[in-house]
C-alpha cells in the first residue's frame, strides 16, 4: 500500500516538474528568446519592457495555456474512451471522433464566412460537439456489430479519412482570404489562439475534467467488465452515456480551438499508466491531464522552434511520438493474445 | 412462514425476447444453498443472469423479499446481491486487492475511497479465499483458479444477502474445490447468505446443496433435496447419458463396460478389486465379478464395469448356490484374478472359488499376464 502511494507521489512530482519546465520553456523560447529573468520582471512590472509584455500576454501565454488545457483535456478524453471500450487502444483521433468534429466546424466556418458572420467560441464548440457525437454514434453502431477492437479502429480511421476528405473538399470549394486560416486549423495548430479563446477553452475543459474525475469510481468498477460493474452498483447505462458525452465534449472542444490533434488520447494515458504502474482511474485521471498538458506543450514547442521560422502542424509532431506507441501497443496485444 | 430471500414465479428467461427457459419457480431461502444442475446449454447461466438483473426477464418478475428487483436502485441491489460469473475478466494494470475493493463500492463514497473498516473487510475476504499472498499482484497475471478466488473474495466483501455463482468450481483444483464448498457452507450457515449457483460437478452438488433445481429442455424438470434428485436413476435421465454410468451413492461416474462375453472372472470384495476392474475396463477386456455382497464398497463399480456380477444379499454368508453360479461362469472364462488372499466367515465361499481356480490352472496374478 505504502509503496503504491510513494510511487504515485513520485510520479506526480515528476509530472509537475515537467509541466513547470514546459510552461517556462514555452514562454521563453520563440522568435525572440526571453530569459527567465526577463520573463519574471516583465510579468511583475508591465511597463519595464512593453514589447516583451505584449509578446507574453498576447501570444505566448494564451498559446501555452491553450496547449496545456487542451492537451490535458484530450488525454482525459482518450482515457474515458478507453474505459468505455475496455481497451487501451481507443482515442478520439483514431476512432474518427476528432475528424467528425473537424468536419462540423469546417462546415459552420465556411457557412459563416460566406455570410460574413463572426463565429463565437461557443458556436464553434457547439458545432464540434455535434460533429463529434455524430462520429461517435457511427463508431458505436459499428462496435455493436464487430467485437474485435482492431477492426473497430480500422473503421474509425476510415471515418476519419472520409471526414477529412469532405473537409478538404469544402475548404477547396469555398473561396475566401480566410481560407488559409481554415486550412492551418484543419491540420491542427495551437497558433493564433487569442486570450479570450484560451479562457473559453478553460471554462469548458476544466469543468468537464472535474466531472470526469467524479466518474472515477464507476470507471474503477468497470475495469472488471460490465457485468461486475453492474454488480458493484454502477448504473451502467447512465455511466456509459456520461462517458460518451464527456469524452465527446472534451475532444470537440480541443478540435474547435486547435483542430484535430493526433494520438495524444492514446499515447499519454498509456505512458501515464506505465509510469504509475496502475490503471486505477482516481490516480490516473488527474495524471493524464498533467501528462497530456506536458506532452502537448513540448510538442507545440517543437512545432514552432525546430524548423523556425516554418511552423509545423501539431499533429505532425504528436504523430511522430504517438503513433509508434500505438503500433507498439497493438503488436504487444497481438503477442499476448497468441500466448493465451 | 416465508423465508424466501429471492423468489420468482412463472419466470421466463432468454435473450432479446426469446425465452430459453420458462415456467421457472424459484425460491432461495436464508442460509440455504440452492444448486442448479442440468446439461450444457440448458440455460442455467441465462437464468442466473436474469436473477441478478444482468438480463431482463422475458416474462415474470424476480423478487428480493417483497420488492420487484427491477425497481431497486443499482446501489441497493449491489448491497443485497453479489455475483461470481464465468466470463473471463480482462484487465490492465489492476491488482487483486483493487479488484476485491470494487466489492465495497456500494458502501463507500462518491470517489470510491476505502475507509479503515472497508480495508479490513477486504483483507478478511482475501484471507478467507486464501488469496492474501498474491493480493498485490496483477490480476491479469494469475492462473484461472487464482483469479476465480479473487473474484469470490470480491463477492464476499460485498456482504450480500444473496450470492449468485455461475460454475464457481470450474478452473479450481481439487483442494480449492473442496475449500470453496466449505467456504460456501460457512457463508450460508454463519452469515445466513442464501446461495444460488450452477454446478457441473454433480458430486459436489450432491454434497453441498440444500435444494437442487434440475433444468432440462426448456423448463425446470425437478426440484428437491439432493436425496430426492440423486435416486432412481434420475441423473442419467436428466443428462441423457448413453455411455457409462452415474453412481448415485457417491455422485461419481464410471465409464462404459467392455462389451462381450466375460473373458476373466474377478474374485473381488472389500475394495481390493476396484483397481482390477478399472485396469480391465481400460484394456477393453470384458469380465465377470463374483461373488460380491450387495453392500460391498465395490458393488456400484462392479455393476457398471462388469458384464456379469454374481451377487449375494447383504450381511448373508456366500451361499453354495452362488458359488456354483460363479463356478459356471468360471468355466467359460479363460482366466481368474483374485484380489483377496484372506477370507472371512461371510465370504468363505469365495475361498472355495479361489481353490477351484488354482486347481484348473486359470488363476493368474496380474492383469498384465493376460495374453
Amino acid at each position: 500500500m505504502n509503496k503504491k502511494i510513494k510511487r504515485a507521489a513520485v510520479s506526480y512530482i515528476f509530472l509537475a516538474v515537467l509541466l513547470i519546465a514546459a510552461v517556462v520553456l514555452n514562454l521563453c523560447l520563440g522568435s525572440t528568446d526571453i530569459s527567465v529573468n526577463e520573463l519574471i520582471t516583465a510579468l511583475k512590472d508591465h511597463d519595464s519592457s512593453p514589447v516583451t509584455y505584449r509578446i507574453l500576454t498576447q501570444i505566448r501565454l494564451p498559446r501555452t495555456a491553450a496547449a496545456l488545457i487542451l492537451g490535458g483535456g484530450l488525454a482525459v478524453s482518450g482515457l474515458l474512451l478507453q474505459s468505455f471500450f475496455s481497451n487501451p487502444v481507443a482515442g478520439p483521433y483514431i476512432l474518427g471522433i476528432s475528424s467528425g468534429a473537424k468536419l462540423a466546424v469546417a462546415l459552420i466556418m465556411v457557412y459563416s464566412l460566406a455570410k460574413g458572420i463572426l463565429l463565437s467560441s461557443a458556436a464553434m464548440v457547439g458545432a464540434a460537439f455535434v460533429g463529434a457525437l455524430a462520429s461517435m454514434f457511427i463508431v458505436l453502431a459499428i462496435s455493436a456489430k464487430v467485437k474485435r477492437m482492431s477492426i473497430l479502429i480500422v473503421c474509425g480511421v476510415m471515418i476519419g479519412y472520409i471526414c477529412s476528405a469532405i473537409t478538404e473538399f469544402i475548404v477547396n470549394l469555398s473561396d475566401d482570404s480566410n481560407i488559409v486560416n481554415l486550412h492551418n486549423w484543419s491540420m491542427g495548430s495551437f497558433s493564433g489562439i487569442s486570450p479570450d479563446e484560451a479562457v473559453a477553452a478553460a471554462f469548458i475543459i476544466i469543468p468537464a475534467v472535474v466531472c470526469a474525475f467524479f466518474l472515477s469510481k464507476p470507471m474503477d468498477a468497470y475495469r472488471l467488465g460490465e457485468s461486475y460493474a453492474v454488480s458493484s452498483g454502477v448504473n451502467v447505462s447512465l455511466f456509459r452515456a456520461a462517458l460518451i458525452l464527456l469524452s465527446s465534449l472534451l475532444s470537440a472542444c480541443v478540435t474547435a480551438f486547435a483542430g484535430p490533434v493526433s494520438f495524444v488520447g492514446i499515447a499519454v494515458p498509456h505512458g501515464v499508466k506505465s509510469l504509475f504502474g496502475t490503471s486505477k482511474p482516481i490516480v490516473i485521471l488527474p495524471a493524464c491531464f498533467l501528462g497530456g498538458a506536458v506532452f502537448c506543450l513540448f510538442c507545440d514547442l517543437i512545432t514552432r522552434t525546430v524548423f523556425a521560422p516554418t511552423e509545423l502542424s501539431i499533429s505532425t509532431v504528436t504523430a511522430v511520438f504517438g503513433a509508434p506507441v500505438v503500433i507498439w501497443m497493438l503488436t504487444g496485444r497481438e503477442r499476448r493474445m497468441d500466448n493465451e | 412462514m416465508n423465508d424466501a430471500v429471492l423468489s420468482a414465479e412463472g419466470l421466463s428467461v432468454g435473450y432479446s425476447g426469446k425465452a430459453v427457459l420458462s415456467g421457472i419457480e424459484i425460491k432461495a431461502e436464508k442460509g440455504k444453498i440452492l444448486t442448479l444442475i442440468g446439461p450444457n446449454g440448458a440455460g442455467k447461466s441465462t437464468l442466473l443472469k436474469t436473477l441478478c438483473r444482468q438480463l431482463e426477464p422475458v416474462g415474470g418478475t424476480v423478487f428480493i423479499g417483497k420488492e420487484d428487483i427491477s425497481r431497486l436502485k443499482s446501489r441497493e441491489l449491489a448491497k443485497n446481491m453479489a455475483v461470481l460469473l464465468t466470463q473471463k475478466v480482462k484487465t490492465q494494470l489492476m491488482t487483486c486487492r483493487e479488484a476485491v475493493e470494487t466489492g465495497r463500492f456500494p458502501y463507500v463514497g462518491a470517489l470510491g475511497v476505502m475507509g479503515d473498516e472497508d480495508r479490513k473487510k477486504v483483507d478478511e475476504a482475501l484471507e478467507m479465499v486464501g488469496a492474501s499472498e498474491f493480493a498485490d499482484k496483477d490480476i491479469d497475471k494469475l492462473s484461472d483458479g487464482q483469479r476465480q478466488r479473487v473474484l469470490l473474495a470480491r463477492a464476499i466483501c460485498q456482504e450480500p444477502d444473496i450470492l449468485i455463482l455461475d460454475e464457481p468450481a470450474t478452473f479450481l483444483d481439487i483442494r480449492y474445490k473442496l475449500e470453496l464448498m466449505s467456504l460456501l457452507k460457512k457463508l450460508a450457515s454463519e452469515r445466513g447468505v442464501s446461495i444460488i449457483m450452477s454446478l457441473h460437478e454433480l458430486e459436489l452438488a450432491q454434497k453441498v446443496s440444500d435444494m437442487i433445481l434440475c433444468i432440462k429442455g426448456d423448463s425446470p424438470d425437478r426440484y428437491g433435496t439432493p436425496e430426492e434428485i440423486f435416486s432412481g436413476g434420475y441423473i442419467e435421465k436428466l443428462y441423457g447419458t448413453k455411455k457409462g454410468r452415474f453412481c448415485e451413492y457417491y455422485g461419481s461416474v464410471e465409464l462404459s463396460a467392455a462389451e462381450g462375453e466375460p473373458e476373466v472372472l474377478v474374485i473381488g470384495g472389500g475394495g481390493k478389486g476396484l483397481g482390477i476392474y478399472r485396469q480391465l475396463q481400460r484394456k477393453g477386456i470384458p469380465f465377470a465379478v463374483g461373488v460380491l455382497h450387495e453392500n460391498d464398497i465395490e458393488f456400484p463399480a462392479a455393476k457398471s464395469l462388469a458384464s456379469e456380477v454374481i451377487t449375494e444379499s447383504a450381511f448373508e454368508p456366500v451361499s453354495v448356490e452362488k458359488v456354483s453360479d460363479a463356478m459356471a461362469v468360471m468355466e467359460k472364462c479363460r482366466y481368474v484374478l483374485c484380489a483377496n488372499h484372506k477370507f472371512g466367515t461371510m465370504n468363505k465361499g469365495n475361498a472355495d472359488l479361489l481353490e477351484k481356480a488354482e486347481n484348473c490352472g486359470k488363476l493368474i496374478k496380474d492383469v498384465e499376464d493376460i495374453g
